[in-house]
């Protein structure tokens, strides 16, 4: 098997105390980053991304990776004793998660979160480990218009699986785009959309974006709910711990079910949040204790954990392989990948083994060392949460500032994440997606540089994208997805006159 | 979300948040398509023009504004939900106008010095504290932040009077 020498190959790489050591800390931190609202998986991560520039590209994606599976496992902290998701994905969490602690079985729901999780996201490495080097051998063969067709599809998924209003989602993507293209256009040496500012020349960075939407968009969110903390307290016992484990084998269907679902959310650009509340639902209506959902069921926690892990996880598939990320965290990762000068894609696998195979390596280890790590020290991160908010909000605030400013060492930036955070406040409250706008500042180049490439190859005709049967079934797969709200919404109406008439022949 | 159920005080309604925000959207979509028009957005001597691919980003942006501007001019604005009630919206400005004045500061101050005064004035506007507890605390904080990037990781940051005057 070339793919276990390969992950061998990885934990050599691993096998180095500097790559263990920046591991847990990213964990702790991730951790911390889970439970504290306002400081998610994305903007965590585009925060610390700039303290890694002096790294090696290993070792800072070690600890960058770390740090999201840090981030996975605290959401669930917050979500099961506070009833306050720390994080989106882990809001399923909370209808099933609460009320279990409410009724004084928290450290059963815990011990149940972090197993799931663990299990999910092992499920996503697994799969990783054997899929990744397959796709990326295959996408070896891609040209410049294959290219183009699979982030088409990527953003076209979004338009048909992303549960928002499709014309929000374009907007918001093409606002990412709009964004992406700002600055000098490096193929002709054209200024785009400066209007004469020197500030804009540098374009908008896509790390200030992400600290700006996610980190004091979500700050000034939360500001309005009036956030008070009032949870419960919790400490695991060896014995409570063994007896949740005993109960988890009973649940094998809901845990390969939600993997399944995780994993597919994950690789196609639906991301964790949608597929936490995807396997949460589809457990309410398969299992037998669906009835008991919402009322403090184990296998309501269960289902949402390991699907969002599972996802996150999965996420980096599309990235490592074809340069496209599954999720806004996995897309902060990617454009670390371009600043450390790595070029995304599947030369990756061929180019840069250490890089790959100490990343996937590390997730085994990472995940292993996450979960005990989550096992041990959940009183003192929910501690961390008896710190009222008046004072971490300021804290998380000043964080963000010096996130935004460390990117470029420039004070412009700051006041950029500003205006970035009222647009995220604005994205929230009227239900415009975030994902799309940070892929597309994330992809716009890229993208646009692939489309550019393609249509040189022939001479501008579109007819390039419909040249083999490679490009033409991706262009399909990408084309249906658009036009899938369209499509879904036809067949409602279909299935409503059918139903009419029956009623009328009756 | 909370708009809804809360009996706070009308601010606009959902409706009219959609509607501003789908026609300053189409603005910028106006602009994208007009710069990108002005560097050229056809097929030049070298390929498709810098204008090319934003061009049609721009009119796909204010095709879909568009659309979800039709979308809600067509809904009642009777039905329409409060975008936010008064003292939520107070509450995000709490936050929102601090934090403006401390990203102003920062240049003139530097930024540690200008998260002290933050750190500290927020304590007291929003958590309530005593001045004399909440200035010691955002100083040690500051202390602790310059420590942190100074002094540990090795990041510098943007330093005032201050730091200077105490040979930073």
């Amino acid at each position: 098997m070339e793919a276990l020498e390969s992950l061998y190959h990885g934990f050599g790489v691993l096998n180095d105390p500097q790559n263990i050591m920046y591991m847990f800390i990213g964990l702790a931190l991730g951790v911390l980053i889970g439970v504290l609202p306002g400081l998610g998986g994305a903007n965590g991560v585009a925060i610390l991304l700039p303290l890694t520039f002096s790294m090696s590209p290993t070792t800072a994606i070690i600890m960058l990776a770390s740090i999201y599976w840090g981030a996975l496992f605290g959401g669930a902290i917050t979500s099961i004793l506070f009833n306050i998701p720390g994080e989106p994905w882990s809001v399923a969490t909370t209808f099933d998660g609460y009320p279990l602690a409410q009724k004084g079985q928290a450290e059963a729901a815990l011990t149940a979160a972090f197993t799931s999780s663990f299990i999910g996201a092992l499920f996503a490495v697994i799969l990783i480990t054997f899929l990744a080097p397959v796709v990326a051998g295959f996408a070896l063969k891609f040209g410049p218009a294959e290219f183009f067709a699979v982030q088409l599809l990527t953003f076209c998924s979004f338009v048909g699986m992303g549960g928002a209003s499709p014309f929000k989602v374009v907007t918001s993507m093409m606002l990412g785009f709009a964004l992406a293209a700002v600055g000098l256009d490096s193929v002709t040496g054209d200024l785009r959309m400066t209007f004469g500012s020197t500030e804009l020349l540098r374009g908008f960075d896509f790390l200030i974006a992400v600290i700006g939407l996610f980190g004091v968009g979500e700050i000034l969110q939360t500001m309005e709910e009036g956030l008070a903390f009032r949870g419960k307290s919790a400490r695991l016992h060896l014995g409570s711990v063994v007896q949740t484990w005993r109960k988890m084998p009973g649940m094998w269907v809901t845990l390969f079910r939600s993997s399944v679902v995780g994993c597919w959310m994950g690789i196609t650009p639906g991301g964790a949040t949608p597929a936490s509340f995807m396997s949460y639902g589809l457990a309410r209506r398969f299992s037998k204790n669906g009835r008991n959902f919402g009322k403090g069921e184990i296998e309501g926690v269960v289902a949402p954990e390991t699907a969002a892990h599972a996802a996150g996880t999965a996420a980096l598939l599309p990235m490592l392989t074809l340069g496209i990320p599954g999720s806004p965290t996995a897309a902060v990762l990617l454009g670390g990948l371009l600043i450390w000068g790595l070029q995304p894609g599947p030369m990756l696998f061929v180019e840069q083994r250490d890089f790959v195979w100490g990343l996937i390596a590390s997730m085994y280890v990472a995940n292993v060392a996450g979960f005990f790590l989550v096992l041990t020290t959940v009183p003192l991160f929910a501690a961390i949460l008896r710190v009222p908010f008046s004072i971490i909000a300021p804290i998380i605030l000043v964080i963000c500032a010096i996130g935004a400013y460390t990117v470029n060492s420039a004070l412009s930036d700051v006041g950029i994440m500003m205006f970035f955070g009222v647009l995220g406040y604005l994205f929230k409250k009227l239900h415009y997606p975030l994902a799309p706008l940070v892929l597309a500042l994330v992809l716009g180049d890229m993208a646009e540089g692939s489309f550019r490439q393609a249509m040189l190859l022939s001479q501008g005709s579109l007819s390039i994208f419909w040249s083999n049967w490679l490009v033409g079934s991706i262009m399909m797969v990408a084309m249906t997805m658009l036009a899938w709200p369209l499509i879904s919404w036809a067949l409602e109406r279909a299935k409503l006159k059918r139903e009419h008439e029956v009623v009328e022949l009756d | 979300m909370t708009d809804s159920q809360s009996p706070d005080q009308k601010t606009v309604s959902v409706r009219t948040a959609e509607i501003t925000v789908a026609i300053l959207f189409m603005m910028v979509a106006v602009v994208v398509m007009y710069d990108s028009w002005r560097i050229g957005a056809q097929w030049g001597d070298f390929g498709p023009q810098s204008g090319f691919f934003p061009f049609y980003v721009g009119l796909a942006m204010f095709a879909s504004s568009a659309l979800t501007l039709f979308s809600h001019i067509q809904k009642s604005e009777r039905d329409s939900l409060n975008f936010v009630g008064k003292s939520q919206f107070w509450l995000v400005l709490k936050v929102f106008l601090p934090t403006v004045v401390f990203v102003a500061l920062i240049g003139q101050l530097g930024i540690y010095f200008s998260a002290a005064i933050y750190l500290a004035f927020f304590m007291w506007w929003i958590g309530g504290y005593q001045i004399q507890k909440s200035i010691p605390a955002g100083a040690v904080l500051a202390c602790f932040l310059f420590w942190l990037f100074e002094q540990a990781f090795k990041v510098p940051l943007p330093k005032g009077p201050l730091e200077a005057a105490l040979g930073f």
